[in-house]
Order: structure tokens, then C-alpha cells, then sequence
């Protein structure tokens, strides 16, 4: 039969499932169907904090989101078009995340009463009126699925565990999304064995015929591609991002990369993805704590590496006094810190924005460090270059602040021309007279002296040192002159960074939205809607957050009212605040989850009718 | 790579002095220290190793004996508190090249820094660890340390001290250490003997040195270093020879249920005597660093454990051989361009 084709210039597509069903997979396999259709698109994985909660029950239940469209899109949308629900407990955790009106589909065969009874149900939802205000679509796709690969002999465990392809199959019919993409990677994935291979296959096909071939689904929706400048693409994850910039970073100074890491979530992806590039001449050390891989990465540093470390939450607590050996001693590091919700253990799969003003001044004593941060997943490539350059110009160690989202988050990618990609020189100090490490050049750093160089035998260390010779000192106006050496290196770092743009398109708009990290998707959306209704409003971005580019102080004061959107209590707020004296207000999120674009769009709004 | 010294020789010279390696601070540590006899001994042994300055590395840690870089002239660095051997493996494994050694005390090591010490000795960073064991912290003015005896009277503890103490040679051999040797700081040429045999092995080296706080501790060691005494009271250990001190009237011998004992040579078995065996398995060595409950007894001085073990930074720059052989030299465009991608006219 021929179904009608719905077209749609955006969809939000959410597959959540128990942590054993193989959502994350399913979603990844989607997205890169997706991508390669040529659609804009941001993913959102929503994974529980337990290796393997109790199956069926809330606490087990993984998501996968994508938000995918004709036009240039920045969010993996506030709430799902599609929910794929392959049990009670999936509907139970991620009904509220669904739009109003919008389109479920279930598992049928899950929802039996033990599953009901497990995901605390007290009758079956999809039967009892209760989703009245939802089109759901009740489909038995463990048992199609058994059907379809029961002559191939694999066992009945094997066969159940492939209803995700089916899962997968049938969302892709109802998409338009190219079968061979996903036809080639399962023959690559489970080539080498046939019976899972064929099951899987099987699973995936059944599901897209299903679609095409069943009278429940009464049409196809289509969603052009999007418009993009020419060039070669791909999908990229921030980790992924992150961990090629450096690599990038090497190569283009011709230093060493040396990465030294303690197993945490979720930074943890940025040590495995570094790990498997060896090849590179990389090194990765799996520390024994995370003081410890700060002090190898220093000692490395000191031996003239590319040195990072990075972590998440709890371990930048551990870090801060080896980051405030770093400052005083004027060595080169990376401290790459995935943010995540906190105090303390928080809740370590969630996101939160909560470490910047711990990175600013979560040190003892006067001791300031560069901060720089990614606003998405394919940024993070960039941001690693540029916090490399900073730290190795400067001497200086610098703070990389990504979060949880920007790690696990995916976007297409332009991909950027090696031979173009910025490079720079680490120019180690070499014996010419008398060595003074702690003289300095007109950007205020100090020589790069590593041990092995003939003539440049000197020491270092915590102790306060006298300027220009390094001798330890206890002289009070010493100790004051090197505070403020210190701190005017940092804020000289403003002097080479670009200023802060800022869009306002019709130049005459009265709010300011000024964003930083992981937000700035949400805040281009919410502009975005206000502008397309005819109202101005003004965005700006900031990517280092230390020094702040030399224009700020204009920018802020120069609008009625600015707005700052943060996953956390108002650290820029604060920041800007006290700096420029401006009224800035804070808009502040703090619950693990992204900002809606829907929220913010009302309080912009709100502020500009104020 | 050369014979004596494994992989961190770097270059040799043969003109090199104790002057080349005493940098121009004066050293301020309490008069009668036994830090000075170190620093002494260790710079008049650096000339012999034959490695340059330059390529010669000292980290430290905090407390009296942290200081002990700023006094050698060659690349230095006085990190943080305990974390010393994380800074040293740093270093270590950004350039097998160097000769590395670590500075540090009982609190520094075994306190504060404890998990550093036993991961560098597991994994056989290939530093030298110089550990400077007074019993006491002398730079925040006397407070107990992880090694003083039970019922230590100090500021921190005026009824006397709880707590049980580490016994360091005991806790290097149990976290895997490939050299393990102990010497005391006045004793200049078994200091410099243990010193050399350190540096000559390929790997990580932890020498416990038994040094003396005239100021905090005073007289802590003296049935060992006194001369009178430590002539009756030292066990010192050779490698390939039976175990006999006191001018050759007492014996370490295997006693009851395999357990070592000490005691008079006449009145044991020749058989029963132990010959000391540096390189078999560490359990001998064991048994001898627990022969005595600390410095108040008949103790063993010497090295206590030897063995071969690829080194850290070796076996992390084969590791990185192996991949380019297995994927080939990376590729940064094809690195980018890896996995499906799509391109838009």
C-alpha cells in the first residue's frame, strides 16, 4: 500500500529502554543515518548512574535523544516528537519528556503485569486511558521479532536481544533514514558471526517492513537535509572533539602529548579515546589517584610535554593544590575538567556548569589561571588547540571547562583542513649567558628550561621566588610584585583574544543574553524564536571566561539589560557583576538536566517587556 | 643505554667534581642535622656516576629533607607535599634519558604521600628514592611520624603516641619494590656503597636512610650509629655471605617453624646460619626487615632485595613502538576523516 509522505522541517526522536536494551546503540546507529542524509542534528544520551540497576525498574531506564532538521538547529530539542518505549518503566521515566499531543510507541510484549508492577504501575497506561493525550502505538516487537529470526537457529536469549534493531528498522521507515548505512555496519559489527549478524538483520528489517507494510502508521514523515557550507563532514562526540585537538595541538607544536588521568566519570571517555591513539606518540598513564596524575602531568610538563590531565567533579577538588604548584612554578598543563553535578559525588552522569568559579578561585592564596570553554561537541577541537597555545605561550596552566553534555553530545562537523590548522612554537630555553628562570618575556613568561639542556640547570618549586633570578624569597615587596606578575600575565592573555562578538542583528535590541559553555545551543534557539516574532534580542558568547576579551566591560553595559543563562547558582552572574557593575541577571538552572529553550524563550521574553 | 646504570645514565664525564653538582645556596638546615652528612656523601658520589648535571634530575617533597634540591646544581624540583614520586615519574617517563632521584622524609613518603611511594615502586619508575627516616617531623617542630614508636611523647602526642609505625623497608618490599636497601647518614661509606648499587640498578631504588634529628629526635638511632654501639647492634647485610654481626659472635639463623632468629654463633648449627641471598624471592628479605621491631634492637643494614624488572618508562615507550607497528604512524587527516562521513557540494 502507499503511505503519504508528512513534511516536517525539525523532529525530535527519543529511544529509551532498560540499560540492558541497547538504546545508546540504537540512538548512535540512527544518528549517523541521520547525518549522513544530510539533516542538522544534536543527540543527547541519558544514561542512568548504575553499571546494571535492577532491569525493568526506573532506576535502569538509558535514553537516547536527537533532535534533527532542515534547518541549522543547536539543541537536541526541549521535548521528544517520537518516544520509542520498549518497557513500562522507559514510559514511567520519560513521559514527561514527550510534547504534548505527541507520538509514543511501545513494546507491547513488555507490558505485562510483572513489568507494570516493577516500573510502579498500578495498571497498564497504554490501556487505561491514561496517555489520552498521546498517539500511542502499541507494537509487539519482541515477539515480531522472535518470529522473524526463528529459522535462523539462534537461541531464543539472542533472538529477544536483537528487538532494538527492530526498534531501530522501524523508526528509520517512518524517518526516510538510508537502510544501507545501517546494513553496513551490521555486516562490519557482526561479520565474523554470521547467526547474530543474519538475526540482527533480520530484526532490523522486519522492523522497517513493519512500518511500510502495516496499516498503524497511516504516513512517513520527511525532513530535507539542511542547508551546510560546502566541505566534508562527519558526526563527532566532544570527548572524541577533545581528545583530536590535542592530538592536533601536538602535532602542530611539535611537543609531545602526555596525558595522565584517574579513572572517573565522565571524563573517563577522554583517557579511553586518548588511549587508543598511541600511535600518535601519545602517552596515557592511568594514574593512582588524581593527585597523582596532576603531579605526572607536571613532571612532564617540567620535561618539556604537552602535558594534560583531566577530570571531572570531585577530582578537580583533589587537583587544586598541584594546579596552584603549576601557577606558581609557570609551567605549561592542561586541566581539562568535565563538569558534572555536584557537591561532592552529586550525581556524576548529570550535567551542571558548577566549576567555574572553583576554577577561578577554588585555590589557596592568590593564584589565577586561564579559562577557557567549549560551547559544543565539535568546539571542543578548537578550545583544546587554543587552551594548548595559551598554556605553552604563556607558561601558564589552563583550565579546559567541558561538561558531561559536550562529552557524550554529538554533532556533524565541517571537517577543518589539517594543513591549515594553527601551529606554534614551544620555544625551549637554551644556555646564552647567565640563566635567569624567572626573567621574563614581553608576555610576561618565564623560559621553558627542561632538564637535559646544557647550562640551564635550575630549580623550582612551591616556595615563593624572587623575580627574575627564581632564588627562594621571603621579601614582602617580592611576594607582591610576583602576585602581581602573575596576575597581569593572565589578564595580558586578553591582549591576543579575538573580542566578544556580539549578535544583534536588527542593532537595536535592548536585552542582552550572554552565555558560556554548553548553554550557548539553548541560547541561540531561545533568540531565535524571539527574533523570528519580530523582537530584538541581543546574544553574546564568552569562550574564555579568564580573561574575559577586553570588550566585556562595553558589551554588558551598553544594553538595558543583560541575561545570563547558567547550569548553576550564577557563577558569571557573579562574575560579571562584581567586575563591570551592571545589573546582569541570572538565569539559573541546576537540576542535571539541559535549559529548555521553551524556559528561557519566556524569561527573555519576560526581561524584554520588563 | 649503558652498563652500570640502566636507562637513565645519559651522557658520561669523566672530569666531573662534588663541585659540579653543590649549587651556590647555603644550606639551612639545624646545625649537627644529619641531612648534612647526606648531601655531603650524595654530592661527593654524583661525580662517580659520570652523568652530567643537566641530566641529572632531583625532586623533593615538603618537610626538612625537601629542601635537599635546592643545594644539588642540577635541574631541581621542590613539588607538594608527598607527591614527589608522581612528579618524579613525570619526569621519568617524559625522559628515560635522566638520572632521577627522589628527596623525601618519613612523613613525606609514608604519611601523606604513602600511595605515591608504593605505586612508583610497583610499576619500577626508574628513580632513585633517598628516604629520610628520623621518626620525627622536624619541620613543623615535633610532631610524631608514621615510623616513631609507640608511646612517642611529642607536641602532638604529650601521653604518648597510639598508633602502630610503618616499617619502611618491610612496606617497599610488599608494595613490589625491585630494590630495597636501608644505611645510615653517618656512615659515609656504606651510605655511599648503598648509593651506588642504586644507581646501578635498572629501576626504581628506595633507600631508607636512617637519619638523625638532633633537635626533635636526638639519639634516636644510637645503638646503630654510635660507634660503640653499632658495633654490637648492626647487621650488615652482603650479598652471597652468612649473616654473622657483633665481631662474629651473633647469627641471624632459621629457627623454629622457619621463622628467622638471632643468636649466638657457638651455640647454632652452621647449617642453620643464613646466607644472604639479595636476588632470590623478597620473602628472605622480609623475614630480615622484620628480625628486628625497629632501631632499638640488632637491625639489618644493606640492600635487602634486588631484582630485574622492565622499567616503566620502558615498557611504556615499547607499548607506543607496538602501536605504530600495529596501525601504522598516526595520521591526524586520517585520524579527522575516519568513520562515515558525508560531504556537501
Amino acid at each position: 500500500m502507499s503511505k503519504t509522505i508528512e513534511e516536517r522541517d525539525h523532529v525530535v526522536v527519543r529511544f529509551a529502554g532498560d540499560s540492558g536494551d541497547g538504546m545508546q546503540l540504537t540512538g548512535d546507529r540512527f544518528t549517523n543515518a541521520t547525518a549522513i542524509l544530510g539533516n542538522d542534528l544534536a543527540t543527547l544520551p541519558d544514561f542512568p548512574a548504575e553499571i546494571r540497576a535492577p532491569a525493568g525498574t526506573v532506576h535502569g531506564v538509558s535514553a537516547f535523544q536527537i533532535q534533527f532538521a532542515s534547518t541549522d538547529i543547536t539543541t537536541p530539542g526541549d521535548h521528544a516528537d517520537v518516544l520509542i518505549a520498549m518497557n513500562p518503566a522507559a514510559l514511567k521515566a520519560d513521559l514527561d519528556k514527550v510534547a504534548r499531543g505527541g507520538t509514543i510507541i511501545v513494546n507491547e510484549d513488555s507490558f505485562m503485569q510483572r513489568n507494570l508492577d516493577k516500573a510502579g504501575y498500578d495498571s497498564d497506561p497504554t490501556t487505561d486511558g491514561s496517555l489520552d493525550a498521546y498517539q500511542v502505538y502499541r507494537v509487539p516487537m519482541t515477539s515480531i521479532t522472535v518470529r522473524a529470526v526463528e529459522s535462523l537457529g539462534v537461541g531464543k536469549k539472542e533472538a529477544e536481544r536483537a528487538k532494538n534493531m527492530f526498534a531501530l528498522g522501524l523508526v528509520s521507515w517512518m524517518y526516510g533514514r538510508p537502510v544501507d548505512v545501517t546494513l553496513h555496519w551490521l555486516e562490519q559489527k557482526f561479520g565474523g558471526k554470521p547467526e547474530i549478524y543474519e538475526a540482527n538483520l533480520a530484526a532490523f528489517n522486519a522492523g522497517y517492513n513493519f512500518g511500510e507494510t502495516t496499516e498503524l502508521f497511516a504516513h512517513q514523515v520527511h525532513v530535507d537535509a539542511a542547508p551546510a557550507a560546502p566541505g566534508t563532514y562527519r558526526n563527532v562526540a566532544g570527548a572524541q572533539a577533545l581528545a583530536w585537538g590535542l592530538i592536533a595541538a601536538a602535532r602542530r607544536s611539535g611537543l609531545p602529548l602526555f596525558y595522565a588521568s584517574y579513572p572517573i566519570t565522565p571524563a573517563s571517555e577522554l583517557l579511553h579515546e586518548l588511549s587508543k591513539h598511541k600511535n600518535f606518540g601519545l602517552l596515557t598513564i592511568q594514574a593512582e589517584d588524581e593527585i597523582a596524575a596532576a603531579n605526572i602531568a607536571l613532571g612532564a610538563a617540567f620535561t618539556g610535554q604537552l602535558a594534560v590531565t583531566g577530570t571531572s567533579g570531585p577530582g578537580i577538588d583533589l587537583k587544586s593544590e598541584t594546579i596552584g604548584l603549576a601557577v606558581i612554578t609557570e609551567l605549561p598543563m592542561i586541566v581539562v575538567d568535565v563538569m558534572r553535578a555536584g557537591p561532592s559525588t552529586g550525581m556524576p552522569t548529570k550535567n551542571e556548569q558548577a566549576d567555574l568559579l572553583p576554577a577561578m578561585f577554588g585555590r589557596h592564596g592568590e593564584s589565577p589561571i586561564p579559562i577557557v570553554s567549549a560551547a559544543s561537541p565539535a568546539d571542543c577541537f578548537e578550545v583544546a588547540m587554543e587552551a594548548a597555545r595559551v598554556a605553552v605561550r604563556y607558561r601558564t596552566p589552563v583550565f579546559l571547562l567541558s561538561d558531561s553534555f559536550l562529552q557524550s553530545s554529538s554533532e556533524p562537523w565541517l571537517l577543518p583542513d589539517v594543513d591549515d590548522l594553527p601551529s606554534f612554537e614551544p620555544n625551549f630555553a637554551s644556555a646564552n649567558g647567565e640563566f635567569l628562570p624567572y626573567a621574563r618575556d614581553d608576555r610576561l613568561a618565564r623560559p621553558w628550561a627542561i632538564p637535559g639542556t646544557p647550562g640551564l640547570e635550575h630549580r623550582i618549586g612551591g616556595l615563593e621566588r624572587e623575580d627574575v633570578t627564581g632564588d627562594i624569597s621571603y621579601d614582602p615587596e617580592n611576594h607582591e610584585r610576583m602576585t602581581e606578575l602573575r596576575r597581569r600575565k593572565v589578564e595580558g592573555i586578553a591582549d591576543e583574544l579575538p573580542e566578544l562578538g556580539v549578535d544583534d542583528p536588527t542593532g537595536d535590541a535592548e536585552v542582552l543574553v550572554l552565555g558560556w559553555g554548553s548553554t550557548a545551543g539553548t541560547i541561540r534557539a531561545a533568540a531565535g524564536r524571539i527574533r523570528a516574532s519580530g523582537t530584538a534580542v541581543a546574544t553574546a558568547h564568552l569562550r574564555w571566561l579568564n580573561p574575559l576579551p577586553v570588550n566585556t566591560g562595553d558589551v554588558v553595559t551598553r544594553y538595558r539589560k543583560v541575561l545570563i543563562p547558567e547550569l548553576n547558582s550564577g557563577h558569571l552572574a557573579l562574575l560579571i557583576r562584581g567586575r563591570y557593575l551592571v545589573d546582569a541577571r541570572s538565569f539559573s538552572k541546576v537540576q542535571g538536566l539541559p535549559i529548555w529553550a521553551d524556559d528561557l524563550e519566556d524569561a527573555i521574553r519576560r526581561l524584554i517587556d520588563e | 643505554m649503558s652498563e652500570t646504570n640502566g636507562e637513565s645514565s645519559g651522557s658520561r664525564v669523566a672530569t666531573l667534581t662534588k663541585k659540579d653538582f653543590t649549587s651556590d645556596q647555603e644550606p639551612r638546615w639545624c646545625p649537627g642535622c644529619g641531612d648534612y652528612a647526606i648531601l655531603a656523601a650524595v654530592q661527593g658520589f654524583m661525580p662517580e656516576l659520570g652523568v652530567e648535571p643537566h641530566n641529572t634530575v632531583f625532586v623533593s617533597g615538603i618537610g626538612c629533607s625537601g629542601r635537599f634540591t635546592y643545594y644539588m646544581d642540577t635541574y631541581g624540583f621542590h613539588g607538594i607535599h608527598g607527591r614527589a614520586p608522581a612528579l618524579a615519574t613525570g619526569v621519568a617517563v617524559a625522559n628515560p634519558e635522566l638520572n632521577v632521584w627522589v628527596v623525601t622524609g618519613d612523613g613525606d613518603a609514608l604519611s601523606i604521600g604513602g600511595n605515591h611511594l608504593i605505586h612508583a615502586l610497583r610499576r619500577n619508575v626508574n628513580i632513585k628514592i633517598l628516604m629520610f627516616n628520623n621518626q620525627i617531623y622536624g619541620l613543623t617542630k615535633g610532631q610524631y611520624s608514621p615510623t616513631s614508636e609507640e608511646g612517642k611523647v611529642t607536641k602532638s602526642t604529650p601521653f604518648g603516641s597510639v598508633d602502630h609505625p610503618f616499617n619502611p623497608v618491610a612496606v617497599a618490599l610488599g608494595a613490589e619494590g625491585t630494590f630495597v636497601a636501608r644505611t645510615v647518614d653517618n656512615d659515609r661509606k656504606h651510605l655511599t656503597d648503598t648509593l651506588r648499587q642504586a644507581a646501578e640498578h635498572p629501576g626504581a631504588a628506595f633507600i631508607e636512610i636512617y637519619q638523625n634529628c638532633n633537635v626533635f629526635n636526638d639519639g634516636a638511632f644510637d645503638l646503630l650509629r654510635d660507634k660503640a654501639q653499632g658495633v654490637h647492634n648492626q647487621i650488615r647485610l652482603a650479598d652471597g655471605e652468612p649473616i654473622v654481626f657483633d665481631e662474629g659472635t651473633r647469627c641471624v639463623r632459621v629457627g623454629e617453624n622457619g621463622r628467622l632468629e638471632i643468636a649466638p654463633v657457638e651455640a647454632s648449627d652452621p647449617a642453620s646460619i643464613v646466607t644472604h641471598d639479595a636476588h632470590g624471592r623478597p620473602s628472605l628479605a622480609f623475614a630480615l626487615a622484620h628480625l628486628s621491631h625497629g632501631p632499638t634492637e640488632p637491625t639489618c643494614i644493606g640492600v635487602f632485595h634486588e631484582e630485574e624488572r622492565p622499567t616503566y618508562g620502558e615498557a611504556v615507550r615499547a607499548q607506543l613502538d607496538r602501536a605504530v607497528e600495529r596501525l601504522g604512524l598516526g595520521d591526524l587527516g586520517a585520524l579527522l576523516h575516519g568513520g562515515d562521513t558525508w560531504t556537501v557540494g
